[in-house]
């Protein structure tokens, strides 16, 4: 029986739309607008101004606060504004805009130093989507302790490839970027993560592991059961080594890092190759797009342009959903650009997007059976329909991991997952009236 | 296409694509069977108890609906299986004024005068029974045989006649094992037939929306407790006897399986079981009522409000406090 976690749903996958199709690089675009916010953390600060000239790879914004992440040009040309411009998850945000030059001029990142400070002068985050500061990770608190590393391989989210192209076209250097990790962590043991539905990159990442073998670190690849929300974190952690990240904690609670095969591989690139996170792969798909494929994309690239290079859609566009369809967020425009985090872009039918409103709570205990992180949702739902965020703290909001399994399931088709955000932002006083 | 109409919602994009009208009509045909079974044991009369039962329920929902002004929800489906559960509770010859007043209380005060679905308290049908219990014990207490079997008119229930005889052996008045799988007993109209039930408690378990947990945990507690207590000495009580008699089987996978009025969690399901059990055993036992299922799951549903409170599914990473 696969290694697994409890809970968790099985929505239909649809990725035989792009994962055969090998990463192709997206036609430069003429304009990028890179917001100044795109990691968790503080925001940067423009080092550029209108009028500058920049060449890509070039420092444009950066960061005195320890948990954010520097910003890089994506291509070479002309700043033409820092201003207000559409951002996918804020609405709003400062962003660079630059036009495009054509020449795509290159200029190489500075070398030297600990693999973390060259991390974080790439401006690394979190390929996975969450976009977390990735030189953060590498600097873990005094006292906390660390034997394994686990390489996320797993794409657990519909209709997203890009990380299944990545283990299929680079294994070799998404395990280097992991052995820069290991090494800058003195981890000796890695575990790939990949789900049973990608036989082709278990057996490409089983392959490459054979060239580790005299490194000094023992690596494995090990097949998990296929099931939402297998990549999570916490539940990769518990599916992998059987240890349970506690409530409120992080993974190297329990000895573990882990990061995404894409990071590795940002990694890589920025450590052997001087080459600062300026472009990313993204699964462009839908069953209403053209032609759906996985483009290496330039960081700033209005998702129009995306769109468009596929062929456009057979049908009326009815959401245009960044990353995938169970914790993606929907865009109010198709100016929104590709940020760090930017996975996928997926386009569904006015059909396909569900709209309906809700009824009350029948207390079928679906929600419960399928939360990976065992909490009751339904009970977090009543209490936010009220508005009673005070009762809602009995039943461990913050635990939720935003994976969408609930609302998923729920027959009643509650918002679940909205209104325990709301709770949370609530309860932590960050709520934006 | 250029286009910027986009639709703006929040995660996840997706649903499995079940609703509140699918698991309503699925426990609808589930009962189909148990409900044929009645009026082939007991007569076309068993139709008409249940079509009343249904109809009032139905009318008690829509009035209460206009009252309030919202947007009929009858087709939902719970109110159906409300009128279905009353009428499958009585006696075969009950009269039809005994389900249209049984429904609609059920439905008036034991659904919808707590806030409509998903916000009552107690099994809307054994709201309806325990008022008419309440009201008309004699009607619903007076027994018919089977159809075909020879003393047609007045007759006593088997757990009725136990009762009588203080645990002690009836003699051969009691059915077999056999007669009461097929439902050839006295009994209300949709609880004697038990493979019937069981098919349709099959259905539901492959769909996934009743589990094991309920069921298994209020017939166990049940078995284990008559196979002590309830014989002559210790461990000595006919187990078999015991669940396949009254209405414990109707009761333990459709009415304490019941979402709204039930634990959420699976473990909260289990103590809510046993407490059903327990209970059903005590008033069988040492009651005055021959049979104790639908007090039990009263009780019971009483108590789900604390069991939700304190039990939690406990699946994953400790939790702070």
């Amino acid at each position: 029986m696969k290694k697994t976690f409890t809970g968790g749903v099985h929505p239909p996958g649809f990725k035989k739309l792009s994962r055969g199709k090998a990463i192709k690089q997206a036609p430069l675009p003429d304009e990028v607008f890179i917001p100044l916010a795109q990691h968790t953390g503080a925001p940067c600060e423009p080092a550029v101004k209108k009028g500058d000239l920049v060449k890509t790879g070039q420092l444009i914004a950066k960061s005195d606060k320890f948990i954010s992440g520097f910003i890089h040009s994506s291509i070479s040309g002309s700043v033409t504004a820092v201003k207000n411009s559409p951002h996918p998850v804020l609405g709003g945000c400062k962003a660079i805009v630059i036009k495009s030059d054509g020449k795509d001029e290159r200029v190489e990142m500075d070398a030297g130093g600990a693999v973390k400070d060259m991390v974080r002068r790439a401006g690394i985050v979190g390929m996975g989507g969450a976009a977390f500061p990735t030189h953060v990770k590498l600097s873990p608190p005094a006292g906390k302790t660390m034997d394994t590393f686990i390489l996320n391989g797993v794409e657990c989210e519909p209709y997203l490839s890009c990380d299944h192209r990545l283990m299929l076209e680079r294994p070799k250097e998404i395990l280097e970027g992991a052995m820069l990790i290991m090494d800058a962590l003195g981890l000796k043991k890695c575990i790939v993560g990949i789900e049973a539905n990608k036989p082709d990159a278990i057996e490409a990442m089983g392959s490459a592991i054979l060239g580790f073998k005299n490194s000094g670190c023992d690596f494995q690849v090990v097949s998990l059961g296929v099931k939402y929300p297998q990549g999570a974190e916490k539940q990769l952690i518990k599916a992998l080594v059987n240890r349970e990240v506690p409530a409120g904690g992080l993974p190297f609670d329990v000895g573990v890092m882990v990061n995404n095969v894409g990071t590795a591989l940002a990694v890589y690139e920025a450590v052997k190759l001087k080459k600062p996170l300026y472009e990313r792969v993204v699964t462009v798909t839908g069953n209403i797009v053209k032609e759906p494929q996985n483009l290496l994309v330039r960081i700033g690239t209005p998702v129009r342009d995306l769109i468009r290079f596929c062929g456009g859609t057979t049908k009326d566009i009815g959401k245009i959903i960044m990353g995938g369809p169970m914790m993606g967020i929907a865009l109010h425009t198709q100016d929104a650009p590709v940020i760090k985090g930017t996975s996928g872009i997926l386009v569904l039918s006015g059909e396909e997007a569900d709209k309906r409103s809700w009824d009350p709570c029948i207390r079928c205990g679906k929600c419960v059976d399928v939360c990976p992180a065992g909490i009751v949702p339904a009970h977090l739902g009543i209490c936010a329909e009220s508005e009673d965020f005070k009762a809602a703290q009995l039943y461990d909001p913050f635990d939720c991991i935003e994976c969408g399994a609930c609302a998923y399931v729920c027959p009643s088709l509650r918002p679940l997952v909205q209104w325990i955000k709301w709770t949370k932002m609530r309860l932590r006083g960050t709520e934006v009236k | 296409m250029t286009q910027n109409n986009l639709i703006v919602s929040q995660a996840p994009h997706v649903r499995s694509g079940d609703s509140v009208k699918k698991v309503m009509w699925s426990v609808v045909f589930a009962l189909i069977p148990a409900g044929a079974a009645g009026v082939f044991i007991f007569g076309m009369h068993s139709l008409w108890l249940t079509l009343t039962a249904v109809l009032s329920a139905l009318l008690a929902e829509a009035l209460v609906m206009w009252i309030r002004k919202r947007p009929m929800s009858l087709s939902d489906g719970s109110a159906l299986i409300t009128g279905m559960l009353v009428a499958y509770n009585l006696p075969p010859a009950a009269p039809l004024w005994i389900p249209a007043v049984g429904s609609f209380v059920g439905i008036f005060m034991g659904k919808q005068l707590f806030g409509g679905i998903g916000r009552n308290i107690f099994n809307p049908a054994l709201v309806g029974r325990a008022f008419l219990m309440a009201s008309w014990p004699v009607y619903m207490t007076t027994w018919s045989s089977p159809r075909w079997a020879p003393d047609a008119v007045s007759t006593a229930s088997p757990l009725s006649i136990l009762k009588e005889a203080s645990g002690h052996a009836a003699g051969g008045n009691l059915p077999d094992y056999l007669d009461l799988v097929l439902g050839n007993r006295a009994g209300c109209v949709g609880e004697v037939c038990i493979i019937a039930l069981l098919i349709g408690a099959l259905f539901l378990l492959i769909r996934g929306y009743i589990t094991w947990h309920t069921p298994v945990s209020f017939i166990g507690a049940v078995g284990i407790l008559s196979w002590a207590f309830m014989g002559d000495g210790f461990l000595k009580g006919d187990w078999v006897f015991y669940i396949l008699s009254g209405g414990l089987v109707l009761g333990a996978f459709f009415m304490a399986t019941d979402m709204v009025t039930t634990p959420i969690t699976r473990k909260g399901q289990v103590v809510f079981g046993l407490g059903c059990g327990i209970i059903t055993f005590l008033i069988r036992k040492y009651g005055g009522y021959p049979e104790g299922v639908s007090y039990s799951i009263l009780i019971m549903n009483a108590a789900t409000p604390v069991i939700d409170r304190f039990v939690r599914p406990g699946k994953f990473g400790g939790r702070k406090k």
